[in-house]
């Protein structure tokens, strides 16, 4: 889980980094502005990683149990429904296989590039 | 691949960002539908979300190494900034937002370190976001359990007289480390200065070097 008191010392910090993909730093302004608005708080946020239950902390990615918390939380605060997210899922999947075909402002943005 | 032969280069025929080309996940797609959702619904703009990743960008640790280099030039905003970060930070322009930012200082006697134990809670405002080591869960047990160990291995050996304190952030209050100036940078500018503080010496983790 995100609390960790009886885990004995793990092994030595990998210190390899990454730059933010475009998608995980889309997450990120989807959280801030979704708080911001008044949809949720960083407490909701929380509630909801925690509600993930372990497995997902070793499965998922970072911004991978953001977007799921920041989706639920949406819900839960009536900004669309799980119909409607879902109709949107499939509708964007069926653009193609990659993020980039997939999503339709990036796409934008590399012609403008 | 959907385009046999081009595999990156795009409909639009411009190459695709390298971070976009690989498959698509379940969490992209989410991710793409919320966005849209709440373009759809009048919840934010398009420009509004590219508006907040821009600011985002632009947040990176040179912000919090121009504030460590005017607090080591200047003893009363160090004395302000001890006492009040984030007003501190707003005096020179830095929008640390609602964030209580609290500044702990390195000293001879005492070294700081800071960690989040429960997620990523760091102070992005001055640093930009961090690093992923910071939410790796080794360094988040490990900056508790062992913290001179994992000094250690950041390059850091401290003096086993000098005391050290790990600070554990939390979603409304970040801990930046205002690094010891290191001897030999006498008379240097503040822009000079900032040039040696880096990001992982304001998590406490290195200290600066001449």
């Amino acid at each position: 889980m995100g609390g960790l008191i009886d885990v004995m010392p793990g092994p030595p910090v990998d210190r390899d980094e990454h730059d933010y993909a475009l998608w995980e730093k889309r997450v990120d302004a989807l959280m801030v502005l979704a708080s911001a608005k008044g949809y949720f708080t960083v407490d909701g946020l929380r509630r909801a990683l925690e509600d993930m239950g372990e497995e997902s902390f070793e499965t998922m990615t970072y911004y991978e149990r953001w977007i799921a918390s920041v989706t639920q939380n949406l819900i839960e605060s009536g900004a669309f429904t799980i119909e409607e997210l879902r109709a949107q899922m499939e509708q964007v999947q069926a653009r193609g296989d990659t993020y980039g075909e997939a999503s339709l402002d990036s796409g934008k943005e590399q012609a403008d590039a | 691949m959907p385009h046999d032969g081009h595999d990156h280069v795009s409909p639009s025929g411009h190459p695709y960002r390298p971070d976009q080309d690989a498959p698509l996940t379940h969490w992209q797609v989410m991710e793409i539908a919320v966005r849209e959702l709440l373009v759809e619904k009048g919840i934010a703009t398009a420009e509004e979300i590219q508006a907040q990743i821009d600011s985002m960008d632009r947040r990176s640790p040179a912000l919090g190494a121009k504030v460590v280099a005017r607090a080591w030039s200047d003893e009363d905003f160090k004395a302000r900034l001890l006492a009040d970060g984030s007003a501190a930070c707003r005096e020179m322009g830095i929008e640390v937002d609602a964030l209580k930012l609290i500044v702990v200082e390195n000293t001879e006697d005492v070294h700081n370190l800071v960690v989040c134990t429960l997620c990523s809670c760091y102070p992005r405002n001055v640093l930009g976001l961090p690093p992923d080591w910071y939410k790796q869960r080794a360094y988040r047990t490990r900056a508790v359990r062992e913290p001179r160990t994992v000094l250690k291995e950041f390059g850091v050996e401290l003096p086993g007289t000098t005391a050290l304190r790990v600070h554990d952030s939390t979603a409304d209050m970040r801990y930046l480390v205002l690094p010891k100036r290191p001897d030999g940078a006498e008379g240097w500018s503040e822009e000079q200065l900032a040039e040696i503080v880096s990001r992982d010496s304001m998590i406490g983790v290195a200290v600066p070097q001449i």
